[in-house]
């Protein structure tokens, strides 16, 4: 059995016990200055967030955490003086007093030997596509032009949303008729529950957006879905790059209606509703 | 060598280094965008048609180009102009609590900030004349369009800022000639037309953000609604907060400054009192600072969905981040300082034991703040977590988690000040038990109610989910205002339990200081750049396209780098200004006393 593979909530669950063990027994049974204190406490905090998540945190991430983790750790350390005496007293007694001397040439071997190894890992790992500060929503222009119509992104709505007030009937048609785009176009990519795991996803880099995350459709407005569903990749701004998408320009198979209708429709499947326009003070 | 010297010396290394590095890439990468750029960085538009005053859109700065010029003289001249505007403002009030109370060395204080004034008001000055030439020369159609629209705007700009003049140098020069009510009132009437000045100033740069009052031709139709656009009073208010704790911050680096060099305690203590006040004025203020900067970032999705998304969701999403780690190292660095300062008080010893819970609870909150919604991942950690978002830290990349983790943030360094009051004090009222009680009550609930708000946040629909930042903020600031108000009856006749023992600080915290003026001067000069760079090719936004050379959006590193390079220009004028307000301070040069130094020498000599 895999002990390592028990999740709760997320989490790891045997990682992060044996780390609050190994911290617990530091207390119990050994002495430790603050300077050992606090790294027993960085390096027990890396194996949290490095093994403690059952889906693995990306380097980057795992890297800007450390940095924050050493900050906050050299803060705690610095702002007693008694500590920080302590721990200068400590420095020059490790590098001087002959009672520290195998610690020290353990420490002096140890330290080169992980620099070597961090080179020879990175010298010896497969070559990797570079990694990219993707962001998620393209700023979108003020306004498009669909098959010779403009489309006013800022003010313009979805024409049919009104409907819902004023004529559920009609309006359930356009809802039906959006099912029927989306499951003719859309589902094999984003998926027949629209969690962006349709059978075509996990060939895409980036896969494509999952309508049930709250933070795509449920943080925009429609004229925005619009933008993005008639223009696609090809409609991407330029001064945004490096995008990647395989999005097709569906302005190319869609009328102006079903684009509103399919919008209609991912809103009413997922139950969020648009992003509202703010009023203007 | 002098050991207080060598912390000195050392950061001076580190900072030329540094200098020497951010010149290195920013030219490095100036060289590969002009690369890429081709020809038509060289290709002046006006090399082949004559040039007169109506053919003429652009004009090219040599080297760096246009942009990065008007780039850096703008935030230059923004900068001492922030630090001009902000310190009129404490200055006035401290030497009102002076008044008040009778104690001789507010007044001082308030003195010693006003010196520091003079010298800066000339560097703005210069630096705005230069800001106007470099416009009218560099983008003259975009000035002329600007004139067009704001003409009238001009003449009462002008006179104020020679009522700025006459007000500050009658209330610098003024210091002690005048009646108190009389010098007060000079003060008031130099805050007031400062801030007069900055109002007319900023209905110029957001009508470039939101323009209005203008048919869709782009002419006037109504200057009044062109002056009120729809994000001038949010950036007037963020505008003065911000100057308030850029001018704290760099009045305390000045104290820290006037501290490390200082040879007598006097000096110490006073120049401990000084950064101290300074520091607090800095705190105060950017507590206040997500509000003001949450207000306006929704104004600017209110005005236009498009530059909302630019802004927060799309190009410059990467940019807060950073801007999420510089303010992080602020709430740190700010309630090190408090921490580190309660070694001077005696009896503040029995907080010690609080420090690692607060530092944990900004720890955590600064982790969740920098956290970014996309998390720049490789293919394999992309795939492993099935999109950009990771399954459990993508929730704390969207703003019901940012806003919960700054308001406790913005709690936690306020139970840090909270401390530091209480140091060396012990209520003497029979109702401290209940006192403290409640005031931990206040804590525990708001605390709970901004947790509940931010997790009921991803339950509802975004405008509600913008909406409920309005209590967030509300029930912290009620927070602040009751247990303060608790705070100040309880402690009336406190006894006090040991002494303020002003300059035994240690060095370290002055150094807190520097760090907090630094952080604070960078992320002024990074906001400053997404304000204007938000309108990405345009001018005027949705009206005047920017068709220059320079119509694109540069690299982040690029412009963190010319950022950097204004800040560290910034702080070298500022160095100036330090020296300059130092010297009032010294001994009159006696020729007498300069002979004798001469001759004796020369008389050691022979």
């Amino acid at each position: 059995m895999d002990l390592f593979g028990i999740s709760f909530l997320g989490l790891n669950v045997v990682p992060i016990i044996l780390v609050i063990a190994g911290l617990v027994a530091l207390r119990m049974f050994f002495n430790l200055n603050t300077l050992a204190w606090m790294a027993a406490w960085w390096v027990g905090l890396y194996l949290m967030l490095s093994n403690g998540i059952t889906v693995p945190l990306p380097g980057s991430i795992v890297g800007m955490f450390m940095g924050i983790i050493t900050l906050a750790l050299l803060v705690y350390l610095t702002t007693s003086g008694e500590d920080l005496e302590a721990t200068k007293d400590f420095m020059v007694k490790f590098f001087t007093d002959s009672r520290y001397s195998p610690a020290l040439l353990a420490f002096l071997v140890l330290l080169p030997s992980l620099v070597a190894y961090n080179v020879y890992t990175g010298m010896t790992q497969q070559p990797q596509a570079p990694v990219f500060g993707r962001t998620i929503h393209p700023p979108p222009p003020t306004d498009i032009t669909f098959k010779g119509k403009k489309i006013d992104l800022v003010n313009d709505d979805n024409p049919y949303r009104i409907l819902k007030e004023t004529d559920p009937d009609a309006f359930a048609a356009h809802v039906a008729n959006g099912r029927k785009v989306y499951y003719q176009n859309c589902v094999n990519c984003h998926g027949d529950d629209m969690g962006g795991n349709g059978m075509f996803a996990h060939a895409f880099d980036p896969i494509p957006a999952s309508f049930k995350d709250p933070t795509t459709i449920a943080m925009l407005q429609e004229s925005y879905l619009f933008w993005r569903i008639a223009k696609g990749a090809p409609g991407l701004p330029d001064e945004s790059t490096p995008w990647s998408s395989a999005m097709p320009a569906w302005e190319k198979f869609l009328s102006e209606e079903d684009i509103w209708d399919v919008i209609i429709f991912l809103y009413e499947y997922t139950g969020y509703e648009p992003r509202a326009k703010e009023e203007l003070h | 060598m002098d050991r207080r010297k060598l912390p000195f010396t050392i950061i001076t290394i580190v900072v030329l280094v540094l200098l020497g590095i951010t010149v290195q890439n920013v030219m490095n990468s100036w060289s590969l965008e002009r690369e890429l750029m081709g020809p038509n960085i060289e290709a002046a538009p006006d090399a082949v048609t004559p040039e007169t005053p109506h053919t003429t859109e652009y004009r090219t700065f040599p080297k760096i180009g246009s942009r990065v010029a008007i780039w850096i003289v703008a935030q230059l001249h923004l900068m001492f102009a922030a630090f001009v505007l902000a310190v009129p403002m404490f200055a006035l009030i401290i030497e009102y609590i002076g008044y008040r109370n009778g104690d001789k060395k507010y007044d001082k204080l308030a003195y010693e900030f006003t010196k520091l004034l003079s010298v800066s008001f000339s560097f703005t000055a210069t630096l705005g004349a230069m800001l106007t030439f470099m416009l009218m020369i560099l983008y003259p159609k975009l000035t002329n369009y600007l004139i067009g629209i704001f003409s009238w705007t001009f003449f009462p700009y002008v006179l104020l800022f020679f009522a700025e003049a006459g007000f500050l140098y009658s209330y610098y020069y003024g210091w002690g000639k005048f009646s108190p009510k009389v010098h007060l009132a000079l003060g008031l009437g130099l805050n007031i037309v400062g801030t007069a000045i900055m109002f007319i100033a900023n209905a110029w740069l957001t009508f470039m953000n939101s323009p209005a009052g203008i048919n869709e031709a782009g002419q006037l139709v109504s200057m009044w609604d062109a002056i009120n656009n729809f994000t001038w009073m949010p950036i007037n208010i963020h505008r003065i907060l911000a100057n308030v704790a850029f001018g704290g911050s760099i009045a305390a680096a000045y104290g820290a400054f006037k501290f490390l060099g200082a040879t007598t305690e006097e000096e110490r203590a006073h120049y401990d009192w000084m950064g101290y006040i300074g520091n607090f004025v800095a705190i105060s203020a950017f507590l206040t600072l997500p509000f003001a900067g949450y207000w306006l970032a929704k104004e600017i999705y209110a005005y236009s969905q498009s530059l909302g998304i630019v802004l927060m969701g799309g190009t410059f999403s990467w940019l807060f981040i950073i801007q999420a780690v510089l303010i992080g190292n602020l709430f740190l660095a700010a309630n090190y300082y408090l921490w580190v300062s309660m070694e001077r008080i005696d009896g503040a010893e029995r907080f010690k034991k609080f420090t690692k819970y607060l530092l944990a609870a900004i720890a955590v909150c600064f982790l969740v703040w920098a956290t970014p919604h996309s998390l720049v991942a490789s293919v394999e950690e992309a795939r492993s977590m099935g999109g950009s978002h990771h399954p459990m830290l993508g929730v704390l990349g969207v703003m019901s988690a940012k806003n919960t983790a700054v308001n406790i943030m913005i709690l936690t360094t306020y139970i840090s000040f909270l401390l530091y009051r209480r140091g060396n004090k012990e209520p003497t009222v029979s109702w401290s038990r209940t006192g403290n009680l409640i005031q931990f009550s206040i804590f525990a609930v708001v605390i709970s109610f901004v947790i509940f708000l931010g997790v009921y946040g991803y339950f509802v629909d975004t405008a509600t989910r913008v909406g409920l930042s309005v209590p967030q903020v509300l029930s912290v600031l009620f927070a602040m205002v009751s247990v303060t108000a608790i705070d100040v009856f309880m402690y009336k006749n406190a006894k006090f339990k040991g002494e303020m023992r002003w300059g035994q600080i240690p060095a370290r915290a002055q150094y807190a200081l520097f760090f907090l003026a630094i952080t604070f001067t960078w992320l002024m000069g990074l906001m400053g750049y997404v304000r204007a760079g938000l309108r990405q090719h345009w001018h005027v936004y949705g009206v005047m396209r920017d068709t220059s050379v320079d119509a694109f959006t540069p690299t982040l590193g690029f412009a963190a780098g010319v950022v950097s390079v204004t800040v560290m220009i910034f702080f070298t004028f500022i160095a100036i200004v330090f020296w300059l307000a130092g010297l009032t301070g010294k001994k009159d040069w006696e020729e007498d006393k300069q002979l004798e130094t001469s001759s004796g020498l020369l008389a050691e000599e022979a």
